[in-house]
C-alpha cells in the first residue's frame, strides 16, 4: 500500500502548495509581487489554529466538527488578506520596494506569533496543538474499501482539499472569464493601458494582494494540518516553494496545479527514499534524501533558464505604480 | 561651500530616516511588551536599549554577533548597489560556513586558509544567480531564494557523508546531528584571540570582528575610490544608462554577485571558525543571513554604515536575550521587522525629514545629492527594459 500512502501524501502537501501559489499569481498577475507568502501563511495558520484550540476547550458539538473547520479556514483567509494589506498599503500607495516590504513581513510573521502563542498559552509554550478531529476519517464518510484510489483520497482528507479544488475552478472562472479578472491582468501587464481606460489601477492591485493574502492564509492552514499535530510558528518554506511553483506553473492556474504536484511529489519522496525499492539507493551516500529535496529546486532553475525567453512573467510586476509616468 | 551643505544635509536626512524607522519599531516593540506585561514593559526596553553595555561579557556577545551581520549586511549592500536584491546572503552564508570547516577540519588547514577557502565557495554560489539573471534575465530573487535551499541540503549532505566533519568522529561525543567542536578538531583553524578573551573576560571575541570591520573598509574604498566602484553603482541607478555609457553591464552584475557571495561566505566562516559554535544539521535557513537584509537596508547601503547598523542589531538582540524569560526574546523581531517595513518607504522619510531641514533652501537638489540611497527606486527604469524582466 505504500504508492497509495505515497499518492495521498502528495495531495495533502500538494493542496497548500496550490493554494498559495495561486495566491501568488493573482498578487503577481496585478502587478506586485508577493514575497510575503511565507510570513502570511503563518499569521492564517496562527488563526486558525488558535480557533481550532480554542473551541476544542470550549467543548463543541460534535455534529458540526468540519463547520469549526470551515470556519477556521474562513478565519484563516480573513486573517490572511489583513496581514496581506500591509504590503499592499506599503507598495501601492506608499510605492516602497515590493520584495523588501514582503522580506519586512515574512520576519514579522514569525515573531509575531511566537510572541501571540507565548502570551496566550503561557510562557514557553511555542506549539499550538491541532485537535485531531479536523481530519475527515474513511469511516465517516461510509468507506470502506482498500485499494489504490481509496487510500489515495482518503487516507489523510482534510476539509482544506475540496475547498482548495474549488478555489482552483473558481480561480480559472475569475481570471480568464470575469472582467474583473482581464482587468487585473490588464494591470500587471500594463498599468498605464489600463489606466487609460479606466480601469482603477491602485484598487485591482489591493484587489489582487487580497486575493492572494486569503489564498496563503487557507494554504497556510491546508499546510499546518498536512504537516502533522501542531503549529509551530512556522511554515518550514513553503511560502518560497509556492513562489517557485507559481513560476514553475508560468503564472496559469493549471500549470499550477501541475507544478505543485511535482513538488509535493519531490517532497514526499524524500520522505520516502529509504523504504522505496524501486528508486535508485545511492548506497555510499548516507542521507540520499537530500537529493530528493533538491531536485524540485534544481529543476526549476533548469527550467527558468532554458525558459527565460518565452517567460509569460507579469510585464509590470515589481514596479509601483505612479499615474504620472507614462 | 553651496555644495558641501548640501552633502551634509543629505547624510542628516539618511541618518534620520534611519534614526526615525529605530524609534517607529522601539515603539511598536514597547506597545507589544506592554499588552504581554504592563508592569515590565518599561523595564524591558530599558533592558534592551542598556544590557549590551552593562558589562564585559555582554560586550564581547554583542561584537561576535556583529561579525557575521556586518559580511552579511555588506553582501546584501553590496549587491544593492548594483541594483540586486541578494536574498541568498543565508544560503552564501552556509556554504561559506561550510568551506570553512572542510578545509580546517577535513583538511587540516589553518584559519587564513579556511576563511579564503570559504570566500571562494561563497562567490561560486553566488555567481551562479549572477550569471542567470546576467546572461538569461532569470530575477534573481527567485534564484537565490531556491539556491539558499539547495545550499541548506547539499551543504547537510555533504557534512553528513563526511565522517570527519560530525562531531561524533572526535570521541567526545556521541551525537551526530552537528559538526565539530573547532578546538577539538584542529585548533589552528579556530580564529586567534589576541589577549580580547582576557580584555573582555569572554572567548566569544576574537580577530573575527576586526577583519570583518577591515573588509568593510575595503569595501568602501572599492565603491567609492575605484573605477569599478564607479561602475557598479552606475548599473544600479540605471542600467540601460551606463550600458550606453558603454559599461559592461553583465559583466558587473556576474562580478557583483560574486562579491556579495563572498562577503556572505565569510560571514559564515568567521561565525563558525570561531570555535563556540557548532554547525547543526537541520532543514531551516540560518537566520543570520537574513538579518544581513536590515543591517543593509538600515545602513542605507552605505559600507561604513552597515559596521554601524550590525552592531545595533546585535546589541538590541543581546538586550532580547536578556528579555528572558519575562518576556520572549522573538519581541527583537518584531522590532527589526517593523524597522525595515518602515525603511522600506524610507524615501518617503527622507522627504519629510529633507523638507523639515531645508525649509529654506531648494529641496530638490539635495535629494538629488543624496548618493547613498539604495538603487531599488530606480527599477521601474530597470524594468522598462526593451525585452523586460523575465525571469
Amino acid at each position: 500500500m505504500i504508492i497509495g500512502d505515497i499518492l495521498s501524501a502528495t495531495l495533502i502537501f500538494a493542496v497548500p502548495l496550490m493554494l498559495v501559489a495561486l495566491g501568488g499569481m493573482f498578487s503577481e498577475r496585478s502587478g506586485v509581487v508577493n514575497i510575503a507568502l511565507e510570513g502570511i501563511m503563518i499569521m492564517g495558520a496562527l488563526a486558525a489554529c488558535l480557533f481550532l484550540r480554542y473551541v476544542d476547550d470550549a467543548g463543541f458539538d460534535e455534529k458540526y466538527r468540519q463547520l469549526y473547520v470551515l470556519a477556521a479556514i474562513v478565519i484563516a483567509g480573513v486573517v490572511g488578506i489583513l496581514y496581506s494589506q500591509l504590503l499592499a498599503f506599503a507598495s501601492i500607495k506608499l510605492k516602497s520596494n515590493q520584495v523588501i516590504s514582503g522580506t519586512a513581513l515574512n520576519m514579522l510573521a514569525p515573531a509575531l506569533s511566537v510572541v501571540v502563542t507565548w502570551n496566550i498559552q503561557g510562557t514557553a509554550q511555542t506549539t499550538i496543538l491541532i485537535p485531531s478531529w479536523v481530519r475527515i476519517s474513511p469511516e465517516a464518510l461510509g468507506i470502506t474499501a482498500d485499494n489504490v484510489l481509496t487510500t489515495f483520497l482518503f487516507k489523510s482528507l482534510f476539509l482544506t482539499t475540496p475547498i482548495a479544488f474549488l478555489i482552483l475552478i473558481l480561480s480559472i472562472f475569475f481570471l480568464y472569464r470575469t472582467k474583473t479578472g482581464l482587468r487585473l491582468r490588464a494591470c500587471g501587464e500594463h498599468p498605464q493601458a489600463a489606466d487609460s481606460v479606466g480601469v482603477n489601477v491602485y484598487k485591482m492591485r489591493y484587489l489582487g494582494v487580497g486575493i492572494s493574502g486569503f489564498l496563503a492564509g487557507i494554504g497556510g492552514i491546508a499546510y499546518t494540518m498536512a504537516a502533522g499535530s501542531g503549529f509551530l510558528s512556522t511554515v518550514a518554506g513553503y511560502g518560497f516553494l509556492a513562489l517557485a511553483v507559481m513560476i514553475f506553473g508560468n503564472w496559469k492556474p493549471v500549470n499550477i496545479l501541475f507544478a505543485s504536484f511535482f513538488f509535493a511529489f519531490f517532497r514526499i519522496i524524500s520522505f520516502y527514499s529509504k523504504s522505496l525499492t524501486f528508486l535508485p539507493k545511492f548506497e555510499n551516500l548516507v542521507s540520499s534524501e537530500y537529493i530528493y529535496l533538491i531536485m524540485p529546486y534544481l529543476v526549476t532553475m533548469i527550467i527558468l533558464v532554458l525558459t527565460s525567453k518565452r517567460s509569460r512573467a507579469p510585464k509590470a510586476e515589481g514596479i509601483p505604480y505612479d499615474k504620472g509616468r507614462r | 561651500m553651496k555644495r558641501r551643505r548640501t552633502f551634509n544635509t543629505a547624510l542628516m536626512t539618511t541618518i534620520l530616516s534611519a534614526v526615525g524607522a529605530i524609534i517607529i519599531g522601539l515603539v511598536i516593540g514597547y506597545l507589544f511588551l506592554l499588552i504581554t506585561n504592563p508592569e515590565r514593559a518599561w523595564w524591558g526596553v530599558i533592558r534592551i536599549l542598556t544590557i549590551g553595555l552593562s558589562n564585559p561579557t555582554k560586550i564581547a556577545k554583542v561584537l561576535y554577533q556583529a561579525m557575521p551581520l556586518i559580511c552579511t549586511g555588506l553582501s546584501v549592500a553590496f549587491a544593492f548597489r548594483t541594483g540586486l536584491f541578494n536574498i541568498g546572503a543565508t544560503g552564501q552564508y552556509t556554504i561559506g560556513a561550510f568551506f570553512a570547516l572542510f578545509t580546517g577540519i577535513q583538511l587540516q588547514l589553518p584559519w587564513y586558509l579556511a576563511i579564503i577557502a570559504a570566500m571562494i565557495g561563497g562567490a561560486v554560489w553566488g555567481a551562479i544567480p549572477g550569471i542567470c539573471k546576467a546572461l538569461f534575465n532569470v530575477n534573481e530573487v527567485i534564484t537565490t531564494i531556491m539556491f539558499n535551499w539547495i545550499a541548506v541540503f547539499a551543504v547537510n549532505m555533504a557534512f553528513t557523508n563526511l565522517p570527519m566533519l560530525v562531531v561524533d568522529y572526535w570521541g567526545k561525543s556521541s551525537i551526530r546531528d552537528r559538526s565539530p567542536v573547532l578546538a577539538d578538531a584542529n585548533a589552528n583553524a579556530v580564529l586567534p584571540k589576541l589577549g580580547l578573551d582576557e580584555l573582555l573576560s569572554s572567548n566569544l571575541v576574537n580577530i573575527g570582528i576586526f577583519v570583518a570591520i577591515i573588509v568593510a573598509v575595503i569595501i568602501w574604498v572599492l565603491l567609492q575610490k575605484t573605477a569599478f566602484g564607479y561602475e557598479i553603482k552606475a548599473c544600479g541607478y540605471n542600467r540601460d544608462a551606463s550600458r550606453y555609457a558603454g559599461i559592461n553591464a553583465k559583466r558587473n552584475i556576474i562580478y557583483s554577485m560574486m562579491i556579495a557571495g563572498a562577503l556572505a561566505g565569510l560571514g559564515g566562516s568567521l561565525y563558525y571558525l570561531s570555535g563556540t559554535g557548532q554547525y547543526t544539521f537541520v532543514k531551516v535557513l540560518l537566520p543570520a543571513g537574513f538579518n544581513g537584509i536590515p543591517v543593509a537596508l538600515l545602513a542605507n547601503s552605505h559600507p561604513i554604515g552597515v559596521i554601524v547598523s550590525a552592531l545595533f542589531i546585535s546589541y538590541i538582540q543581546v538586550g532580547g536575550d536578556a528579555l528572558q524569560p519575562r518576556f520572549v526574546r522573538e519581541n527583537i523581531d518584531i522590532i527589526i521587522g517593523v524597522i525595515i517595513y518602515v525603511s522600506a518607504f524610507a524615501l518617503l522619510l527622507k522627504i519629510w525629514f529633507g523638507k523639515l531641514f531645508m525649509r529654506r533652501s531648494l529641496s530638490a537638489y539635495s535629494l538629488r545629492d543624496d548618493d547613498t540611497s539604495p538603487p531599488e527606486h530606480d527599477q521601474p527604469d530597470d524594468a522598462n527594459e526593451k525585452d523586460g524582466e523575465k525571469r
